[in-house]
């Protein structure tokens, strides 16, 4: 139980040791563990924001996908509806058009017919006139009685 | 035999109460004699402290986002825990006393677990290299436990006059604890207060000092005492009962001694640190 020089150098050991406690351990191990602390603040924050913001992401989503849904159904029903006034559209000018084919095809007949029988009474009338020329022997000049031919034509 | 007994008793007593100097010391201060025991173990144990908790700093700052395990997740506890009790103790701006307490709870610590070594392992050994004597425990010299509580004090005086000026300083060693708004009083109190509060600052480095120098000398010599038991006897006394019954006793309790004394090197540690922080931190009051 003796105070010798060992107090000095004990007391200079210890003055060093916390110089280089002070300078090379505490800073070197408390900052990066409470930047440590930092991230890991950060980075729950940033997982509490990522999970509301899914949350809302999803909420839009779902207002999004029952707008769509809704619209998907008003196209529908326009398309419906569209498609049923082009069929009657359609319709409406397919009787038309055959109304029309068949008004054509009846003046067209109703020509023809007049034709035919205009033809017919010529024939008749010439028939008629080489029988009375030969009735009378004697040929009747078609130019001469051309109005009488007429005549007998209109009559047949 | 009683004679020659009683006579290696005191010889193996003594031997551990020799520290290995450079010479015999004979007056109670002498500045040329050097215990170099003392300064060895505490120069190799601070080397352990600052060399491990270095290395795990340095990995720590080269990547500040590796995952603490291991070693690290112990230095990381340690460090949390002395800022906490710092935090707890001093509300100032003190970049010092966080660094300050960590290196003393560890280095007293370790110094302190030099103790749980088998009393006569290393001394021992040295014998067999040639050392006459070898002093394991730092903290069981007056010099090592004096080395930590004098810097402690001259940082608290420095303190003391850097926060409340000389003038400061000198008003709270002379102003209280007696004060009397008369002013003829309060000066008939000025000298009571310088001595009382002269004595309050002397007897801090004193008593941190002391406090551990006596919990661990006492320590040790308990772990010397209880290698007392069979020391005399020798190999022989393992012929009898009596003399198994000696060997088993003293196993028994240098064993609950340890873990008796486990605690106390803990709470020395601790307690030197604490009061170190709440020196520090008065240091920095204002009255």
């Amino acid at each position: 139980m003796h105070i010798n020089l060992t107090l000095i150098i004990q007391m200079l050991a210890f003055a060093a040791l916390i110089w280089f406690t002070m300078k090379f351990v505490w800073p070197m191990i408390l900052g990066p563990m409470q930047e440590r602390e930092r991230r890991i603040a950060q980075g729950l924050a940033a997982a509490d924001q990522g999970e509301e913001e899914l949350k809302q992401a999803r909420a839009g989503g779902e207002a999004i996908l029952r707008e769509a849904r809704e619209r998907a159904g008003v196209i529908l029903d326009q398309a419906q509806h569209s498609a049923n006034e082009i069929i009657e559209r359609a319709r409406v000018s397919a009787t038309q058009e055959g109304q029309r084919l068949v008004m054509a095809a009846q003046q067209q007949i109703e020509l023809e017919a007049a034709r035919a029988r205009e033809q017919l009474r010529r024939q008749v009338g010439e028939i008629a006139v080489a029988a009375a020329a030969k009735l009378l022997e004697r040929e009747i000049d078609p130019r001469a009685h051309e109005a009488l031919l007429e005549e007998f034509a209109a009559q047949i | 035999m009683a004679a020659s007994a009683s006579a290696r008793i005191g010889e193996y007593v003594t031997g551990h109460l020799t520290y290995l100097t450079n010479k015999p010391q004979t007056s109670l201060i002498n500045f040329t004699v050097i215990n170099y025991d003392t300064v060895f173990f505490s120069v190799l144990l601070a080397v352990l402290f600052g060399g491990s908790f270095y290395w795990v700093a340095r990995r720590m700052t080269a990547d500040s986002a590796r995952v603490p395990r291991g070693f690290q997740s112990f230095v990381e506890l340690v460090v949390e825990w002395v800022d906490g009790q710092v935090k707890d103790v001093f509300h100032g701006n003190n970049p010092l006393i966080a660094p300050l307490a960590l290196t003393i709870f560890c280095w007293v610590y370790l110094c302190n677990f030099m103790d749980l070594l088998p009393v006569d392992l290393l001394p021992d050994l040295a014998r067999t290299i040639g050392l006459s004597h070898l002093k394991t425990v730092p903290t069981t010299d007056l010099n090592y436990v004096f080395g930590l509580s004098l810097p402690v004090f001259f940082l608290t005086l420095y303190y003391s006059f850097k926060v409340k000026g000389p003038l400061g300083f000198l008003a709270e060693l002379t102003l209280q604890p007696f004060t009397s708004k008369n002013v003829f009083v309060q000066a008939l109190f000025v000298p009571i207060n310088f001595v009382l509060e002269s004595v309050t600052h002397l007897a801090r480095p004193l008593s941190l000092a002391l406090r551990l120098f006596g919990n661990m000398f006492a320590g040790e010599m308990i772990f010397v005492l209880l290698a007392l038991l069979t020391l005399v006897h020798g190999y022989p006394m393992l012929a009898t009962f009596s003399g198994w019954g000696l060997a088993i006793m003293q196993l028994a309790l240098t064993f609950l001694w340890g873990v008796f004394h486990l605690l106390i090197i803990t709470i020395q540690a601790f307690i030197f640190m604490m009061l170190t922080i709440v020196y520090l931190a008065m240091a920095h009051e204002r009255h």
